[in-house]
C-alpha cells in the first residue's frame, strides 16, 4: 500500500495551488499590466484615490458577478441579470416613497423581489428541467414587461432612500466606500460557503456531475433552486446599490452588467461548463473588467469603438487562457 | 498454425506516456489475416491504449506500425478506417439521436448527386444488420430507443459496414445477452473464414477459450507472452496477467443464514411500468442476495426502484419490518433506512470525475461530518484516511482528481464513499464490470466482510461465477419477474443458465428487441 | 413498426409546430376584421419571415449543441450595411446584395473560427462577437437612415403573380437552396451527430470541426438574409441594440417552439420556421384582441415563458429520475 495522506508540509502548498491556479495568477498579472499601461497614459492611474474609485465602481459588478459565478459553477447561466438589477433598483425606490415604513423596508424589499425572481428561475431549472439559458432569458423578458407596466414606459420618478444612498456612497471606514465593504462582506461569505459548507461542496459536485451528485443523495434540486435565488437576490442588491449611487433607478440600468459579469467570472478562471473555479479568480476578473472599462472611457472612445474593443479584448483574453478542453481532447 | 505467414499488421516498439505514467512500454504485436487474436491483461495493462493507437484515436509517442509491410501512421479514427481498420469500442460510439441506418453509414453513406440517399442507405443497413446477426433491429429506429445490448450489435454492424480488413472488438460482448453472444461468435467465426484479422479483447476467459486462435498477454504496458490458444491453463494465463501466484479468487462461501429473524429489507409486490412485475423478496442482515438472469431483465431497474430513483413504483417496502417510502437517494441513505447504491456506471453516476479523491469520498457522507451545514475538516480527514486504508485505495494524493485513478481504484472510491455513511443495506449494480482481477478479488473479500458485520447486500452481477461464489441466495429475473430462487449449493452455473433461459428461446429473443 | 411511424417519430417536433401554427393562424384570421385575404396573409408572412430566417440560423447552430447569441446583432449589422449598399442601378444593387450576404457569412465564419479553433464556449464567445458586430453597426449607422432599392424591396415584400406573398417564396427558396442540401449532406449529418454526442461522433470519424464551422457560417449567412429583408421592409438601416437582442431572444423561442432540442442533435429548420410563425402569430393575436400596448412586452414575455415551460410536460412521462440529467 502506498502513502495516501499528503505530508503535513505539502498540504498548505496543495491548498495554495488549488486556490491560486494559473488562470487566477494570469488575471492578476493582467491587472498589473493594465495599471502600468494606464499609468503611462496618466500617472494618476496608480494613485490611491483612483484605485479606490475603481474598487467602488467594481463593487457593483462584483456583487452581480458573485451570483453569476455561483450559477456558472453549477454549469448553468443566469441571463436575467439586466432586468433583475433594474427590478431591485425600481422596487426599492418605489417602496421608499411610502413614508418611514417604506424607507425602512426599501432595501430588503428590493432584494426580496430579486430573490423571488431567482426562485422562479431556480424552480424552472431544477424542477421543470428547462435549460437555464432559456428560462432566465424568458424571465428577463417577463421582468422587463413588468417594469414597463410599472413605470408606464417612462423613466421612474421615485428616488432612492437615504439608507440606499448611504450604503452605496457613504463611508463607515474613512476613505473606503461602503459599497466596497458590502462587496467584501458578500465575497467573504461566498468564500466561506464555497469552501467550508456542504452547500458549497454540493454546488461544485452538481457542476461536475449532477447525476452522480443526485445518486449520492445530495438534495440537488434544492441546491440549484437556492443558488438561482441567491443570484437573483445579489443582482437585485446590486440594483439597490446602483439606485442609491445614482439617487434613482433607471430603465435598462442593468443592461451594461450582463456581459461584464459573465466575462469577469470566465476571465477569473471559472469553467463555463461548471464545477471548477475559485472566488479569488472572480474578484480578479471583476477588477480586470472594471479597469478595462475605465481605461476605455478615459481614452474617450465612442460607444461604437468601445463595444468593438470590449468584445475583442474579452475574446483575446479568453483565447489566452480561458480555454475549455473539448470532449475529444479529454 | 501458419507461423511463417507474413503478418497483415505489425507494430513494434510502441510506447505511450500519459502524464507521468507509462501506459505502453516498447510493446509489439503482429496480427495475421484469417485469425482471431485475443488480447488479455488486467485493467491498466495497456490494452485499451494499444487499441486506441491502432484505431487512430491517439498517437503513440514512439514506435512504428506496418500494414502490409508498409509503414503507416493514423492521425484520426477516420484515417485508420480508410486503411481498413474498424473498431468496436467498449465505450459506445453510436450517436443516440440518429437512426440505426444513419449510424451504420455515418462515415461513408451512399450518395446521389452529392446528397445522402436514405433509401439506398436503408437497404444496405438491412443487409449489414443481417450480416452482424441482428436482423431484428429496425434500421429506422433511433439508437436512443434501443437497449444497451442491441446498441452493441448495431456497433458491430457499423464496423462491418466499412468492410474492414482488421476488426477490433474491445469488450464488445460485455453488454450482450448469452443468446446474442453466441450469435456474435458465429459472425466472428464467419469473418475469420472470410480472411479478416480479428483482434479480440475480453475479460471473460471462457469466451476467449471458445473463440481465439492466438493470445497475447499484456502486463504493465508490455506484451509478456504470445501463445497458441488452448496451450495454457486458465491458472497459467491468470498468472501471466497478474504476474504473481494466482490464488483462488473468491473467499470461502458464506454459511447459510437462518430465516426466522425480521428481515432488514423486505419487498412485497413491487411493480414499475412494464419493466418490473410483482417482485417480492427479503434480505436478512448478513445475507448476500444475488440478482441473476440474462442482462436487461429488470435487475438494474429493481435496484433503482429500491433506491427511490424511479417514479410510479407500486408495492410495499419494509425496513426492519416497518413500512417506509423512499422518494429518492437522499431518503434512502438517511439513517433510519440506511441504503447505499453502487451504481452501474462509475464514471457518470458514481463519481464527479474532475473533483478530488477527497471531495468524492466524503460527498455522500457530508451530513455526518458537518454541523449546521459546516464541514468539520478534521472529522472528514479522519474518516477518509480510515476508508483509504480499509479499501487500500491507491492514489498519489487525496487532492488528485479521481479521474487520474485506475478503473479499479475508482470503483473502490465509489464503494468507500458509500461505506462512509455506514449503510445497513448495500445495493450493488454489476460492480466488477471492467475491473482487473486483483481488484475484483479485493472486492469479493470486502463483500464477505461487510456481510459478516451484518450488512444486508443485494448484488447484481452479469458474471455467473460471482453469483455462484458470493451469494447466499440468487433471484433469477426474467422480463421483470423473479422466476426462480436458488439457494446455497443449488446456485450452480447450470442452474443459473437453465433458469435464466427456461422460459424458452422465443420469448428471450423478444425482450431485447426494438419493440 | 412500419417505416412511416419511425419517420413521424423522427419529425415529431416539426409536425407539432406545424399543427400549432395552423390552429393559431386560424384563430387569428377568423378574428381579423378583414378575414382570410391575401393582404392579411402577406402582412403576416412579411413579419414572420424575418424571424423565420433568424430562427433557421439559430437552428443550424443549436443542432450542433451550440448557441449563437450574436445572430440578432448580425441581423442588425447586415441591415445597416444593406442600407448603404443595396441601392442604385440594378448592377450596384446586385453587388450590394452579394456584399451584404457575404458580410453575414463572414460574421458567422468568425464565430465559428473562434468557437471551434479557439476552443471557446459559444455562449460567451457569441455575446462578445455580438458586441463587436453591434459596434460596427453603430459605426455604419450612428443614427437611423439610409435607403434601399425600392423596386427590389417592393418586389420581395409584395405578392408574386398576385397570388402568393413573395417573402414566403423567398423563404421557400432559402429552405430549398440552403437547408435541404445541408440536411442531406455528409456535413449536415455530421452536425447532428456532433450535437447528439460529440465523443461518439469523434470515435466514428465524423468531421466535427467542419460540421460546426459550416453550421456557424451558414447561420451568419441566414441571419444576413434576414437583415437584408429587414431593410426591404423598413427601407432604412438602424443600429438598434434592443432590436438585435430581441431577435436573438425570439430566435431561441422560435427554435424551442419548433421542436429543436437545445441540447443538440434533434430538430429541423422547418420546425423552427413554424416556431417563428407561431411566435409572430401570438403577437398578431394580441393586436386583434385589442390589448393595451403597454402590456404587450409583458404578455410576450409570459408567452415565451409559458412556451419554454411547456417542454416541462415531457417530465410527466419520465419515470426514471436519472433521465432528468440527460
Amino acid at each position: 500500500m502506498e502513502t495516501n495522506d499528503a505530508q503535513p508540509a505539502a498540504r498548505p502548498l496543495i491548498v495554495l495551488t488549488r486556490w491560486f491556479d494559473p488562470s487566477v495568477a494570469i488575471a492578476f498579472g493582467c491587472i498589473v499590466v493594465l495599471l502600468l499601461l494606464g499609468s503611462l497614459y496618466s500617472p494618476s492611474f496608480l494613485s490611491p484615490e483612483y484605485l479606490l474609485q475603481q474598487l467602488k465602481v467594481a463593487s457593483f459588478l462584483g456583487v452581480i458577478a458573485t451570483g453569476m459565478m455561483l450559477v456558472i459553477l453549477l454549469g448553468q447561466i443566469d441571463l436575467s441579470v439586466p432586468w433583475v438589477v433594474a427590478l431591485g433598483g425600481m422596487m426599492s425606490s418605489a417602496i421608499a416613497a411610502w413614508g418611514p415604513v417604506g424607507e425602512a423596508l426599501a432595501i430588503p424589499f428590493g432584494i426580496g423581489c430579486g430573490i423571488g425572481i431567482g426562485l422562479l428561475n431556480g424552480i424552472g431549472v431544477a424542477y421543470l428541467r428547462i435549460p437555464s439559458m432559456i428560462i432566465t432569458l424568458a424571465m428577463n423578458a417577463v421582468v422587463q414587461g413588468l417594469m414597463v407596466v410599472h413605470t408606464g414606459g417612462f423613466s421612474p420618478q421615485d428616488s432612492a432612500s437615504a439608507a440606499m444612498r448611504f450604503l452605496a456612497t457613504g463611508f463607515i471606514i474613512p476613505n473606503v466606500p461602503n459599497s466596497v465593504l458590502v462587496w467584501a462582506v458578500i465575497g467573504g461569505l461566498t468564500i466561506f460557503v464555497l469552501t467550508r459548507t456542504t452547500f458549497g461542496r454540493a454546488i461544485y459536485a452538481i457542476g461536475n456531475s449532477e447525476r452522480a451528485a443526485y445518486l449520492s443523495g445530495a438534495p440537488t434540486q434544492r441546491v440549484v433552486m437556492a443558488t438561482f435565488a441567491i443570484s437573483g437576490g445579489l443582482s437585485a442588491f446590486a440594483g439597490v446599490l446602483l439606485a442609491g449611487y445614482a439617487s434613482k433607478a433607471a430603465q435598462a440600468m442593468g443592461d451594461p452588467y450582463l456581459l461584464p459579469a459573465i466575462a469577469a467570472v470566465v476571465l477569473g478562471g471559472t469553467s463555463i461548463l461548471g464545477g471548477r473555479g475559485t472566488y479569488l479568480g472572480t474578484v480578479a476578473g471583476v477588477i480586470l473588467i472594471t479597469l478595462l472599462q475605465s481605461i476605455l472611457s478615459v481614452m474617450q472612445i465612442a460607444e461604437a469603438g468601445r463595444q468593438i474593443i470590449y468584445g475583442v479584448v474579452i475574446i483575446a483574453m479568453m483565447l489566452l487562457y480561458g480555454r475549455e478542453r473539448s470532449a475529444s481532447n479529454r | 498454425m501458419e507461423a511463417l505467414a507474413t503478418p497483415l499488421f505489425r507494430m513494434e516498439g510502441i510506447s505511450k506516456r500519459y502524464g507521468g505514467v507509462n501506459a505502453l512500454t516498447d510493446a509489439s504485436l503482429a496480427v495475421e489475416a484469417g485469425h482471431i487474436h485475443a488480447i488479455l491483461g488486467e485493467n491498466g495493462a495497456g490494452k485499451s491504449t494499444l487499441i486506441k493507437i491502432i484505431a487512430g484515436v491517439i498517437a503513440a509517442d514512439s514506435g512504428r506500425m506496418m500494414l502490409d509491410e508498409r509503414e503507416v501512421t493514423f492521425a484520426s479514427p477516420a484515417q485508420a478506417s480508410r486503411a481498413g481498420i474498424a473498431c468496436v469500442f467498449q465505450e459506445l460510439s453510436l450517436i443516440p439521436d440518429l437512426t440505426v441506418a444513419d449510424n451504420i453509414f455515418i462515415g461513408d453513406p451512399p450518395r446521389r448527386f452529392g446528397l445522402i440517399d436514405r433509401r439506398a442507405q436503408r437497404r444496405m443497413a438491412d443487409a449489414v444488420l443481417a450480416r452482424a446477426g441482428a436482423a431484428d433491429i429496425h434500421p429506422m429506429a433511433q439508437v436512443r430507443d434501443l437497449p444497451l445490448s442491441r446498441r452493441q450489435l448495431v456497433e458491430i454492424a457499423k464496423a462491418l459496414a466499412r468492410n474492414p480488413r482488421i476488426l477490433i472488438l474491445d469488450e464488445a460482448t460485455s453488454a450482450l445477452t448469452q443468446g446474442d453472444v453466441t450469435k456474435v461468435f458465429d459472425v466472428l467465426k464467419r469473418l475469420r473464414k472470410e480472411g479478416l484479422a480479428l483482434l479480440y479483447i475480453s475479460h471473460r476467459m471462457q469466451e476467449i477459450a471458445k473463440l481465439a486462435d492466438i493470445c497475447t498477454v499484456f502486463r504493465n504496458g508490455r506484451n509478456v507472452a504470445t501463445y497458441e490458444a488452448g496451450t495454457k491453463s486458465d491458472n497459467e494465463v491468470v498468472e501471466l496477467m497478474i504476474g504473481r501466484e494466482y490464488r483462488h479468487v473468491f473467499p470461502p462461501k458464506p454459511a447459510p443464514i437462518p430465516a426466522e429473524r425480521v428481515p432488514v429489507l423486505e419487498v412485497t409486490g413491487l411493480s414499475w411500468s412494464d419493466r418490473l412485475r410483482d417482485i417480492s423478496f427479503s434480505v436478512q442482515a448478513g445475507e448476500v442476495v444475488g440478482l441473476g438472469g440474462l442482462d436487461g431483465q429488470g435487475q438494474r431497474e429493481l435496484l433503482l426502484a429500491l433506491f427511490g430513483v424511479l417514479r410510479g413504483v407500486t408495492g410495499e417496502l419494509r425496513i426492519d419490518g416497518n413500512k417506509v417510502a423512499v422518494a429518492g437517494p437522499g431518503d434512502a441513505k438517511a439513517p433510519q433506512i440506511g441504503m447505499a447504491l453502487i451504481p452501474e456506471d462509475r464514471k457518470t453516476e458514481g463519481l464527479m470525475l474532475p473533483m478530488s479523491v477527497r471531495d468524492n469520498l466524503s460527498f455522500a457522507a457530508l451530513q455526518r461530518i458537518s454541523r449546521a451545514g459546516m464541514i468539520d475538516f478534521a472529522a472528514e480527514r479522519r474518516l477518509i484516511a480510515e476508508m483509504i486504508s480499509l479499501l487500500a485505495i491507491r492514489s498519489s494524493s487525496n487532492d488528485e482528481p479521481v479521474s487520474a485513478l485506475s478503473g479499479g481504484n475508482q470503483q473502490k472510491v465509489v464503494i468507500a464513499k458509500w461505506l462512509m455513511v455506514t449503510p445497513r443495506i448495500i445495493l450493488l449494480n454489476d460492480p466488477t464490470r471492467g475491473i482487473d482481477v486483483g481488484t475484483k478479488q479485493e472486492l469479493y473479500g470486502l463483500l464477505r466482510r461487510l456481510a459478516e458485520s451484518g450488512v444486508a447486500i443485494v448484488f447484481y452481477s452479469t458474471d455467473y461465477d460471482e453469483l455462484i461464489n458470493c451469494c447466499n441466495r440468487v433471484l433469477v429475473l426474467f422480463d421483470g419477474s423473479v422466476i426462480r430462487e436458488l439457494e446455497g449449493d443449488g446456485i450452480t452455473d447450470r442452474a443459473l443458465v437453465a433458469s435464466a433461459l427456461s422460459i424458452g428461446a422465443n420469448d428471450a429473443a423478444k425482450t431485447g428487441g426494438a419493440s | 413498426m412500419k417505416d412511416w411511424r419511425f419517420l413521424i417519430r423522427e419529425q415529431r417536433g416539426t409536425l407539432i409546430a406545424m399543427a400549432l401554427f395552423v390552429v393559431m393562424f386560424t384563430i387569428y384570421v377568423t378574428n381579423h376584421p378583414a378575414g382570410f385575404t391575401l393582404n392579411v396573409v402577406t402582412t403576416a408572412s412579411n413579419k414572420g419571415v424575418l424571424l423565420a430566417f433568424v430562427a433557421m440560423a439559430q437552428t443550424l447552430v443549436v443542432v450542433t449543441a451550440g448557441i449563437d447569441l450574436s445572430l440578432g446583432m448580425i441581423f442588425v449589422l447586415t441591415n445597416c450595411l444593406a442600407s448603404w449598399l443595396v441601392a442604385g442601378s440594378p448592377l450596384e444593387t446586385a453587388f450590394g446584395v452579394v456584399a451584404v450576404l457575404a458580410a453575414g457569412l463572414a460574421c458567422g465564419m468568425v464565430n465559428g473560427l473562434i468557437v471551434i479553433y479557439g476552443r471557446l464556449q459559444p455562449i460567451v464567445t457569441t455575446i462578445a462577437t455580438g458586441a463587436i458586430y453591434f459596434g460596427i453597426a453603430l459605426l455604419l449607422r450612428p443614427v437611423p437612415g439610409g435607403e434601399v432599392n425600392q423596386d427590389l424591396a417592393d418586389a420581395l415584400t409584395g405578392k408574386l403573380f398576385d397570388r402568393v406573398p413573395a417573402s414566403l417564396v423567398a423563404l421557400l427558396a432559402v429552405v430549398l437552396l440552403i437547408w435541404i442540401p445541408f440536411r442531406r449532406s455528409l456535413t449536415g449529418r455530421a452536425a447532428y451527430a456532433t450535437g447528439s454526442s460529440e465523443a461518439a461522433a469523434y470515435m466514428s470519424g465524423v468531421p466535427i470541426r467542419r460540421a460546426r464551422f459550416v453550421a456557424y457560417s451558414l447561420a451568419g449567412l441566414l441571419a444576413g438574409i434576414g437583415g437584408l429583408f429587414l431593410t426591404f421592409f423598413t427601407y432604412s438601416g438602424e443600429a438598434s441594440a434592443a432590436n438585435g437582442n430581441t431577435y436573438t431572444l425570439y430566435s431561441i423561442a422560435a427554435v424551442v417552439l419548433g421542436g429543436v432540442s437545445l441540447f443538440g442533435g434533434v430538430g429541423s429548420a422547418i420546425g423552427a420556421i413554424f416556431g417563428a410563425f407561431v411566435f409572430r402569430t401570438i403577437g398578431d393575436l394580441l393586436f386583434v384582441f385589442d390589448l393595451e400596448p403597454l402590456w404587450q412586452p409583458l404578455f410576450q414575455g409570459m408567452v415565451l415563458l409559458l412556451a419554454v415551460c411547456l417542454g416541462a410536460f415531457r417530465l410527466l412521462q419520465i419515470r426514471n429520475r436519472l433521465d432528468y440529467f440527460g
